[in-house]
């Protein structure tokens, strides 16, 4: 066999190995449309249907007759907006501070920073619940939306970015056209801070979008939560209805798939860069 | 540097520029304060004072409406004799262990192949392999009920079809494991691989080149150059996998619901915490059983440190930053 040949061949195995996992990683999200669009009785039935029907329409319909969809996904859409946008400012002028100022006490308070990682945020569900409650945000947005408005990932993130990407001179020339921090952070540190922004908002926006455990402690008025915890009341409920729950769960599924493409050359970059740094 | 700016501003007219510059600087200081404000702010109420608390909590008896009645160390004592707490350590450590491995395994293989030179569709790929990761919790287990159903499931469809008798996946001990791993596994393989492939690619090719010329098979290069190369990053993902395995909730909880299914065969270590707090309302024993958990995530990370260290320097510091 010639080296070409052999190439060729080794190639097409790969391929082939290649595409099989595919099949298996995109699978689950084909049986769920293939659920979506038929009847529950199809659902049922032995052997199984394996192609999509036509009942897709039907079943969305029925969705939003049985469960507040768009309550709870415009929910859903604040909690993720709102904190992702906190984020990133937060963040952002936490992570310009540290990178390219010196102040009194820097090192600890970043070190200090750095040993928050190391607490299981389970630790604390029990008691932050009843902050909450202090404070009357039990059933409130404010609940997910404010606790997770900045984080030490984030910041630490984008210092280590910050460090690389903001010229020292360019505060320099900035300072002694006489811009202060607040200037300096607008003019020259967001700019540059852009494509680190981009990955963590989206990270951010992925990671909110898909929280259960504290929004499915902290919303206890079933009216109002968020598309996680409506997903899982409804599966409770219509154990029987399989494939409108299905319909639903598509529903719930297609956005965040959308924001992953807008992005998704950028961002999985991005986060192989940095696992590499880290 | 903003010191040095300072100084070399200073330098053009030393007194007047010197009491601007302290001036500057102590404003300069507020800002900066003011700019890392809102993370120690948010930790002292949402993170610190809850933790504090969580421990003053321990040592009460509190369903959350009546009063606090101070029990000592009686929560510790009914934890450790308490079986269901044994039992959600022992099932997540047992997911843990079966997820973890094929998990790591192919995310090494997969991440291997989309390294060959010359690969046509990487991109597509990556973003394939990607797309389970971004997907919720909650509708991957809603999905995968449905694939491991005892009834009608996809599965035991395809027993059938070979002639295999059906299993009750959702029923047995192992069947529940297995179907709460096979998600961590879907979820989260892909996310591995692209990790290790941004691993495989800052490997020098000349060694690759090398093994070629010497005739070495894909299995030798795979073992001998590819395996020893990537350690820091596998111990990365090993750490990682460990710390999401050990805060598995969203699965179980949606698969098998709050107890953990028939048996408590899928009931984790956070979802005891989740039922006994808040379903039961035993807010002080929940409080004690997250300090059980603390307790238990440090001895693991202890020991995944010390694997670390035994594997050499470099990884441990990868692995201490991460």
């Amino acid at each position: 066999m010639n080296p070409v040949t052999a190439q060729r061949i080794r190639s097409t195995i790969t391929h082939l190995l290649l595409l099989a996992g595919v099949a298996i990683s995109i699978f689950p999200f084909y049986w769920m449309f293939v659920m979506a669009s038929r009847t529950t009785t199809d659902v049922f039935k032995y052997p199984p249907e394996l192609l999509p029907g036509t009942h897709l329409l039907e079943n969305i319909r029925k969705i939003f007759d049985n469960i507040d969809m768009v309550g709870s996904t415009f929910n859903t859409l604040v909690v993720a907006l709102a904190t992702t946008v906190l984020v990133l400012f937060f963040d952002s002028i936490a992570a310009f501070a540290f990178a390219k100022y010196e102040f009194p006490g820097k090192n600890i308070l970043f070190v200090v920073l750095l040993a928050t990682f190391m607490i299981p945020s389970q630790l604390s569900t029990v008691p932050s619940f009843i902050v909450m409650a202090n404070l009357g945000w039990v059933g409130s947005l404010w609940a997910l939306i404010i606790p997770g408005a900045v984080n030490a990932f984030g910041i630490f993130l984008l210092r280590q970015y910050a460090q690389g990407a903001i010229p020292s001179d360019l505060l320099d020339a900035a300072r002694i056209d006489g811009c202060n921090f607040w200037q300096q952070y607008r003019n020259v540190a967001l700019p540059l801070l852009r494509p680190a922004l981009a990955f963590l908002g989206i990270f951010t926006f992925i990671g909110t979008w898909n929280d259960y455990l504290w929004p499915l402690v902290v919303l206890i008025d079933p009216e109002k939560v968020t598309l996680q915890v409506a997903l899982s009341q409804m599966k409770g409920l219509f154990t029987t209805d399989y494939s409108m729950v299905m319909a639903g769960t598509l529903l719930a599924v297609i956005p965040l798939i959308i924001v992953f493409f807008i992005g998704a050359r950028q961002f999985l970059s991005d986060l192989a860069a940095g696992a590499l740094k880290q | 540097m903003a010191t040095t700016s300072i100084a070399a501003n200073a330098g053009k007219d030393p007194g007047a520029a010197a009491r601007a510059a302290t001036g500057r600087k102590r404003s300069e200081y507020f800002s900066l304060y003011l700019a890392i404000s809102p993370f120690y702010i948010l930790f002292a109420v949402f993170g610190l004072f809850p933790i504090l608390f969580s421990a003053y909590l321990s040592f009460q008896s509190w369903n959350g409406i009546g009063d606090m009645k101070f029990v000592g160390f009686a929560q510790y004592q009914f934890m450790l004799s308490d079986q269901f707490f044994w039992k959600s350590i022992v099932n997540t450590f047992q997911i843990w262990f079966i997820s973890t491995i094929p998990m790591l395994f192919f995310a090494l293989v997969i991440a291997f192949m989309l390294n060959q030179q010359m690969l046509r569709g990487r991109s597509a790929y990556r973003i394939a392999y990607f797309i389970p990761n971004v997907t919720s919790i909650v509708a991957i287990a809603i999905i995968f009920g449905s694939i491991f159903s005892n009834q009608f499931g996809l599965i035991n469809a395809g027993l059938q079809a070979i002639g295999a008798d059906s299993i009750e996946w959702l029923n047995t001990p192992w069947g529940i494991k297995i179907a709460i791993a096979a998600m961590v596994i879907w979820r989260w393989t892909g996310y591995n691989a692209i990790i290790y492939l941004a691993g495989l690619q800052a490997i020098p090719t000349e060694l690759y080149e090398a093994a070629r010329v010497d005739g070495a098979s894909w299995v030798q290069v795979f073992f001998r150059i590819t395996i020893p190369m990537l350690r820091p990053i596998i111990l990365f993902t090993v750490i990682t996998s460990t710390i999401g395995g050990m805060q598995l909730f969203a699965e179980p909880q949606v698969l098998v619901g709050n107890s953990g299914g028939p048996g408590n065969e899928g009931q984790t270590m956070v979802l005891y915490l989740y039922e006994q707090a808040f379903i039961k309302n035993q807010f002080g024993y929940g409080a004690a059983i997250g300090w059980g958990l603390f307790v238990i995530m440090i001895l693991f990370s202890l020991i995944n440190w010390r694997l670390v260290q035994g594997a050499g320097t470099r990884g441990l510091r990868r692995g201490a930053r991460a």
